[in-house]
């Protein structure tokens, strides 16, 4: 028998389940960020432990009391934890016997120290909640306005917390007046705490009167990233080198910085206790990744392990290493100067904006050798800063507040996921084409004065968006039809099979009303994910309206379907809000874009029609919420050129840049 | 000390009077479903519905909202049945975190009110000033029109 990682690392029957008032409760290391994770594992848990959905309850992840399932990240929640609870569901019904009326006493009444690894589990049983539509078990509550997420927790005690953050990256705290009310200082760190939520805004705004800084990074030039991003020294990363020819075309795309704009603000809750036994330090956080924060927290607090605790609480939807772990930090820092009281700090708007870790510029040249109408060679050439800074990444604990101590603990200059990961920079940087002898690689800037981590789809964005733009470039110097050079081009079934039904459902070739023009955008996640096609239809005339968006994806089994649609549509808005829409505006000193007028997203009105398809297959269940991204960008980019004849290369495709492109040719 | 009445109770605030409203639900009578999003009256998260008008409260000072009747996201339900809108996005999974989803669903049951027969286009319009950011605008404009019939 194989058994399935997640299970090795948490062999513990009792770190899974337990039974409370006759319900099996299942907690794993996953954590629900508006994705709807829980309910699909909820599906995923009741099929194999044979009972309905109904008779399981998920529990939040915990460092002490749950698994250690790394980060909820990268598509890959149903694909790791799926093994781990079908492998858990055969074990307990290998031990507790037949399904029937008895069956939940017999599970309690199980040693919650058993091995899962010591025991050869039941065979499956036939799947009965997977692959149906469940009602997402976390919306009620969200919906109906009842406390959920992490700022609504209200218990005994309460301390509100705000943290003051320099006004420019870099800057050191040169003196702090201290008549500030319920000041808390460690070094450059400062924040206040009050008993009540107004006194502790109002407290804020005395603090920013209270302080002088000094020193801070000059900022790049935000009107030439790409030349900034080939500058200076970089860190190679090598993909593929099979040679190759001279190109007959080549062409070079860009994006912007773009922040990850959660609706809420990142927030945290710590609670200090000093004990005989030493300090005990317990966090409530919406981080990613409960085990890695809490290793982080405790090395930048010169604790053990065992002196921390985290557990995870549901905040605003998340997209991917945001500031949920620093919040997390700010709330242990304050929680530290008031021991015995839980400490609640929420950031401003502003500082959401501003001060979590940013997704990060990137540009990238294409070349093709283009010979009677097929593509023989292809290079790839992508110039980006680091995918990721996430706690514990470089060893390093990585937490904002920790480079602002007295005793600072650095921030790690970021870094990329190895290649068995997906890349970062240069996730997605090889076609799924056939485009004969190929270099593909990477050069990652290695020093950055604004802090980039990961956020949907990492590199695979800009990758795909270029791929994608490329290949309709080169189609249309060919003469040939977009669908057809693709397809041309194209062995893998799965992969010819989205773009046909996207094509088909988009209706691909009909006629479109003047100033409209139609898109196509296609890959397959990470090389080994979701396969999506997208058909964008817009609007171009003074602005790019995008009217709609067909979506087909082939995410192997879809163990909740509407979910599933549901993570495709939101990715594709939300990739059409980065596309048309967003940039991080800077100027040679501080972030300015601080707000949702200096940094505007989609809006209702402006929003795409959106329909996603899920092409059903049985392969193995794969992540639907990070394949659209890519697929979208190139299909609006396509759309414009269909409607207006322009290239636009460079994102943001808003009015601006489509008025520089019409003057450029 | 500030009489409210906040979803049909009256009742009495110790808050000086340019507290936003928004603070005074949360964090003095514990109606913590209207969300924060921005605290600037730019996101929509914290919408309320005061007197006939739809408001951000992140953006009301508690003085405002004296003398007028406040109905926030936990006063939409009937006798624990909960608003037609409600029902709606739940039955659809018009949602993927929810937050955004508070301050939609008091502006949405205002228009259905005012308007019981609004189209897709006007729903955008009424919910324009209200951001989502996991892009569920079009499912939560579906689940606004298909609840019109019973709001
Ligand atoms: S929190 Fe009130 S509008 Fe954003
Ligand atoms: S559902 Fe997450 S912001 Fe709207």
């Amino acid at each position: 028998m194989t058994l399935p990682p997640h299970v090795v690392a948490n062999p513990r029957l009792g770190t899974w389940l337990h039974v409370a008032d006759g319900v099996l409760h299942v907690q794993v290391g996953k954590v629900e960020l508006g994705q709807g994770i829980l309910t699909a594992l909820q599906q995923l848990a009741a099929d194999a432990l044979g009972v309905p959905v109904g008779d399981v309850r998920m529990v939040a992840a915990h460092t002490t009391h749950g698994p250690d399932q790394g980060v909820t990240a990268g598509s890959l929640s149903v694909l790791q934890s799926g093994p781990a609870l079908r492998h858990l569901g055969g074990v307990v019904r290998a031990l507790a016997g037949p399904v029937d009326e008895g069956y939940v006493a017999r599970v309690a009444a199980l040693d919650p120290a058993t091995d899962l690894t010591a025991v050869t589990p039941a065979p499956p049983l036939p799947a009965r909640a997977v692959g149906c539509d469940v009602p997402r078990a976390d919306l009620p509550d969200k919906v109906l306005g009842r406390p959920r997420y992490l700022t609504d927790l209200r218990p005994d005690g309460l301390l509100h917390g705000r943290v003051l953050r320099p006004p420019r990256p870099g800057a050191r705290l040169a003196s702090v007046s201290d008549w500030v009310p319920g000041l808390v200082r460690d070094g450059s760190f400062v924040g206040v705490v009050a008993d009540r939520e107004a006194d502790a805004d109002r407290a804020l705004e005395s603090l920013r009167r209270a302080c002088t800084w000094e020193g801070g990074s000059a900022l790049p030039d935000e009107d030439h990233l790409p030349d900034w991003l080939r500058a200076g020294e970089h860190e190679v990363v090598e993909v593929l080198d099979e040679g190759a020819g001279a190109p007959t075309h080549a062409a070079s795309y860009s994006k912007p910085f773009l922040v990850h704009a959660s609706i809420a603000p990142s927030a945290g809750m710590a609670r200090w206790d000093d004990a005989a036994a030493g300090p005990l330090l317990r966090v409530w956080s919406h981080s990613q990744a409960v085990h890695a924060l809490r290793d982080a927290l405790a090395t930048t607090l010169g604790l053990t392990a065992e002196q921390v605790e985290v557990q995870h609480v549901e905040h605003a939807g998340c997209y991917g290493h945001n500031a949920a772990d620093d919040a997390a930090l700010d709330a242990a820092l304050l929680a530290r100067a008031h021991p015995g009281r839980p400490v609640l700090v929420r950031w401003s708007r502003g500082d959401e904006l501003t001060w979590a870790p940013l997704s990060p510029a990137m540009t990238a040249t294409l070349g093709a050798t283009v010979e009677g109408g097929r593509i023989t060679s292809w290079s790839h050439e992508t110039w980006s800063l680091g995918h990721s800074a996430r706690p514990g990444y470089r060893g390093a604990p990585g937490l904002l507040a920790g480079a602002h101590l007295a005793d600072p603990v650095p921030l790690p200059p970021s870094t990329d996921p190895p290649a068995a990961a997906g890349h970062g920079s240069m996730r997605n940087g090889v076609p799924t084409y056939d485009v004969g002898t190929r270099r593909v690689v990477g050069r990652r800037k290695v020093d950055s004065p604004l802090r980039t981590s990961a956020m949907r789809a990492l590199g695979a964005y800009l990758n795909v968006f270029a791929i994608e733009s490329f290949l309709d470039e080169l189609a249309l110097e060919a003469g040939a039809d977009p669908l057809d050079f693709r397809l041309a081009h194209l062995a893998d079934e799965r992969a010819r099979h989205v773009l046909r039904e996207a094509a088909r459902l988009g209706g691909w070739g009909e006629a479109l009303p003047e100033g409209h023009g139609r898109g196509l955008g296609f890959a397959r996640y990470k090389d080994r994910g979701a396969y999506c096609a997208v058909v964008a239809q817009v609007e171009a005339e003074a602005d790019v309206r995008v009217r709609r968006l067909t979506v087909v994806a082939d995410v192997g089994l879809a163990v909740a379907p509407e979910g599933a649609r549901n993570q495709l549509e939101g990715g594709a808005v939300q990739a059409t809000s980065w596309t048309v829409r967003e940039r991080v505006r800077f100027d040679r000193t501080r972030i300015t874009s601080d707000d949702w007028e200096s940094y505007p997203i989609l809006r209702f009105a402006e929003t795409p029609e959106v329909a996603a398809h899920l092409v059903g297959t049985d392969a193995p269940s794969v992540g639907a919420g990070e394949a659209a991204q890519g697929p979208t960008a190139a299909a609006i980019a396509n759309a414009v050129h269909d409607a207006l004849g322009v290239r636009v290369r460079d994102l943001p495709l808003d009015a601006a840049a489509v008025v520089r492109a019409i003057e450029s040719t | 000390m500030t009489e409210l009445q906040v979803n049909g109770e009256t009742v009495a605030v110790d808050a000086d009077g340019e507290t936003p409203l928004l603070t005074v639900l949360r964090d003095e009578l514990g109606l913590v479903g209207s969300r924060f999003g921005c605290g600037q009256g730019l996101c929509g998260a914290c919408v309320v519905r005061l007197g006939d008008a739809v408001v951000p409260a992140c953006d009301t000072p508690l003085w405002q909202a004296e003398g007028q009747p406040v109905t926030t996201v936990e006063g939409l339900a009937r006798d624990g049945v909960p608003h037609p809108v409600q029902q709606a996005l739940i039955n659809s999974q018009a949602a993927q975190c929810g937050y955004c989803v508070s301050g939609i669903v008091v502006a949405a049951a205002a228009l259905l009110e005012r308007e019981p027969d609004a189209d897709a286009d006007r729903v955008a319009e009424a919910l324009d000033r209200h951001l989502c950011r996991c892009g569920a605008q079009r499912r939560i404009v579906a689940a606004v029109l298909a609840a019109r019939g019973s709001a």
